[in-house]
């Protein structure tokens, strides 16, 4: 019933939190894809935990907690953490990772001792100012999500208006450097954008987790895509999808921390992507590696009987596994896979233990010895190398080259009749 | 008597995360060493939930698998899913990390650690959970017995594999042509790393365990060239931030792990500025030089 109450949002606090989850989570879901392909991912942890000490020392200085206010603090702080990380790696040996990790833990250590020394101090105003650690997505008040909406709003009209220049600098930065564009302008702006978004989303997931908001929708979403924009709307969803799952929680259980939560969602939708996505995927990457393997024994199983056939001139003797194998050793496994493969593809014919060509099967297998001939021949005459040198590399290429391929090889050599090894090529009126 | 523990803690923590960074820095590997001191968070609490304690042994084998598995899952998404290593860094360690704080949670009733104390531990505690010995011996706080014995660890292994550790770490290609196992010395490594962050867990905290893991090896390496002194330097560092620490921390009433790592910024940033050979002055009064040497030939 829970479930229902929930998401027909007629309770006002209901929409307050879910429209302000995410809003936060859209945000830096867009604004993260910029930082990944920058590779700079780890830069918006460093500008999160540097938040803290700005949130602390605004907090210190007014004695209020006007989000507004939290929020300029929060702005100053997380940038100087992005100036003080480039300025130790162009001015010190040390590599951006060490610098980083330094900024991120010392600025959270001020911001972790000033909010306890502000806890320590006895200022009624001052709870609250911890949620900040861990988010606070399911206590968002109305005046919270105006001034972050606010902010939401002028980012991402910022994205849409640069979005053609920021794409640039991300990918590409010293051409546009050379067409002109103002690179260290538009790198600021990013850069602010980036500081803009980390402070809004700290709000739903807090300071430890908000890499996390701007890393893994944008890591998840290019496992779906090679567009830009299409990468953004994707990651904006799964962002905004975990925003909502992480505001239903908290809804049910209050007790619970809703940062993590988002986080959770968030990371099992990056994992499913990393996992199961089409092409780019894992299994998807495996299925094809076997794929491209059985195709290669398949291919070497015909080159092999076609040999064999060379050398008895008989191209339809049966054969048996032992005698294969006496002329090209193979895994036996595979050997006897593959003959089953090409018997039900009707490459092959079998009686009893011996497996023997049938006229389709001869033509495939003419075809890699003679793709590995050509090839072998096109090396040595045109890279000049010594003819004891291009069989392994045919033995590769033999699978890959396509019948286009094939005609500009044969054009280029003329036809020849014998490869280096001086072994007749075969063609097909053979 | 109880400041003395705090510091002594504090100095131990800071010592074993200092000697290890020198390696994490080294082998650029220093935001591995953030991610694997978040990451250990789940299995810090799975011991917990599976021991019904918070007994040092399950808690340090909880960690430690955790800590490898962490390594293993940032290489396994760079290498097999083609993931950019800083997104598999971002990725493992902030699912982990949610991971810990939403079993802390839903254990709440069974699991006596809080959200806080994750953030920046408990070190003014230490000084109360004290070792006392069937026959009624106290022994002195068991905070301090746990980060000794791994302090010693660290410092055997640095001592007995020196050699194997700084050729891995320099030149990995030489060290696999003579023989050493990279990898093997890679996850060794990371094991300790993930024992240094979870025996410093309960006094400083997962996060600032960082703090004490680069910065005070960074500030070493802006010093010297030579490794040794590094590695000495690094834990000098150490000790002197969680003494400077401490008392800032009682002066301001504030974390004292809070400010520990405070004084490793600062400590950091002496170093930076006034270092006799990469210090930022030592570069603008060459500059100077070399800019005065110019005007000089004009002339």
């Amino acid at each position: 019933m829970k479930f229902f109450e929930f998401f027909s949002f007629t309770d006002p606090n209901i929409r307050y939190v879910v429209v302000g989850s995410i809003l936060m989570t859209v945000c830096s879901a867009v604004v993260g894809c910029f930082t990944f392909l920058r590779k700079r991912a780890l830069i918006g942890d460093a500008v999160a935990h540097s938040v803290l000490p700005g949130v602390c020392l605004s907090f210190l200085l007014t004695g209020e907690k006007n989000p507004f206010i939290l929020l300029i603090g929060a702005f100053i702080t997380g940038g100087l953490s992005i100036f003080l990380v480039e300025y130790i790696t162009t001015k010190t040996k040390l590599k951006e990772d060490s610098a980083i990790g330094i900024v991120l833990s010392v600025f959270f250590g001020i911001g972790i001792l000033l909010l306890t020394a502000i806890q320590h101090g006895g200022n009624a105003n001052q709870s609250g100012l911890d949620s900040f650690l861990f988010g606070k997505a399911a206590s968002i008040l109305p005046e919270d999500l105006y001034s972050f909406g606010l902010v939401g709003i002028i980012l991402l009209i910022g994205v849409f208006f640069f979005f053609k220049e920021f794409t640039l600098i991300s990918f590409d930065r010293n051409f546009a450097e050379a067409i002109g564009l103002p690179v260290k302008i538009l790198e600021f702006m990013l850069t602010s954008i980036t500081v803009l978004a980390v402070v809004t989303g700290i709000q739903a997931v807090g300071v430890v987790l908000m890499a996390a908001m701007l890393i893994t929708p944008a890591a998840a979403a290019r496992y779906w895509t090679h567009n830009l924009t299409i990468m953004m709307l994707v990651a904006a969803m799964m962002g905004a999808v975990s925003g909502i799952f992480g505001a239903y929680i908290s809804y049910l259980a209050p007790s619970m921390p809703t940062g993590p939560w988002i986080v959770m969602v968030i990371s099992m939708i990056a994992i499913v992507s990393f996992a199961f996505a089409p092409v780019k995927g894992v299994f998807a990457r495996l299925r094809k590696q076997i794929k491209n393997q059985k195709q290669i024994t398949d291919e070497n199983i015909l080159k092999l009987f076609f040999q064999l056939g060379e050398k008895d001139q008989d191209f339809f003797t049966a054969r048996s596994i032992t005698s294969l194998l006496e002329r090209r050793s193979m895994r036996k496994d595979l050997l006897k896979n593959g003959l089953a493969r090409l018997t039900d593809q009707g490459f092959l014919s079998k009686t009893k233990d011996h497996w023997k060509f049938t006229e389709a099967g001869k033509v495939k297998g003419q075809r890699v010895a003679r793709l590995h001939r050509l090839w072998e021949l096109y090396l040595t005459q045109y890279l000049q190398l010594a003819p004891d040198h291009v069989h392994d590399d045919a033995e590769t290429i033999e699978h890959i080259i396509t019948p286009e391929l094939e005609a500009k090889i044969l054009e280029q050599l003329k036809y020849p009749e014998v490869d280096p090894h001086d072994t007749k090529i075969p063609y097909k009126d053979f | 008597m109880s400041s003395f523990w705090i510091i002594l803690t504090g100095a131990l923590v800071a010592v074993t995360c200092s000697l290890l960074g020198c390696y994490l820095i080294l082998r650029r590997m220093a935001m591995v060493g953030d991610a694997i001191s978040h990451a250990v968070l789940p299995g810090i609490v799975l011991a917990f939930l599976i021991s019904g304690s918070r007994q040092t042994i399950p808690m340090l084998l909880g960690a430690g698998i955790l800590g490898i598995l962490t390594t293993f899952l940032i290489e396994f998404l760079h290498k097999k899913a083609r993931l950019q290593e800083d997104a598999s860094i971002g990725v493992t360690f902030t699912w982990l990390f949610a991971l810990g704080v939403i079993l802390i949670s839903v254990f709440a009733n069974k699991v006596d650690i809080d959200q806080e104390c994750v953030l920046y531990g408990e070190i003014a505690y230490v000084p109360l959970n004290v070792w006392i010995t069937d026959t009624g011996t106290n022994l002195g706080p068991q905070a301090i017995w746990i980060m000794g014995s791994i302090l010693v660890l660290v410092l055997i292994m640095i001592f007995t594999s020196y050699k194997e550790l700084l050729v891995t770490t320099f030149d990995p290609s030489y060290a696999a042509a003579i023989g050493f196992s990279t990898a093997l010395w890679h996850y060794i490594l990371m094991s300790m790393v993930s024992l240094a962050t979870v025996a410093s867990f309960e006094s400083v905290g997962a996060i600032l365990v960082v703090a004490f893991l680069i910065v005070p090896a960074a500030t070493a390496y802006l010093l010297t060239d030579r490794f040794e002194l590094m590695l000495v330097l690094a834990a000098v560092f150490g000790i002197l931030s969680s003494v400077l620490g401490y008392l800032l921390a009682s002066q301001i009433d504030g974390s004292i792990a809070g400010a520990m790592a405070t004084m490793t910024g600062l400590i950091f940033v002496l170093a930076f500025i006034f270092s006799p050979r990469y210090g930022i002055l030592r570069k603008k009064n060459e500059a100077d030089k070399t800019g005065m040497i110019i005007e000089e030939s004009k002339v």
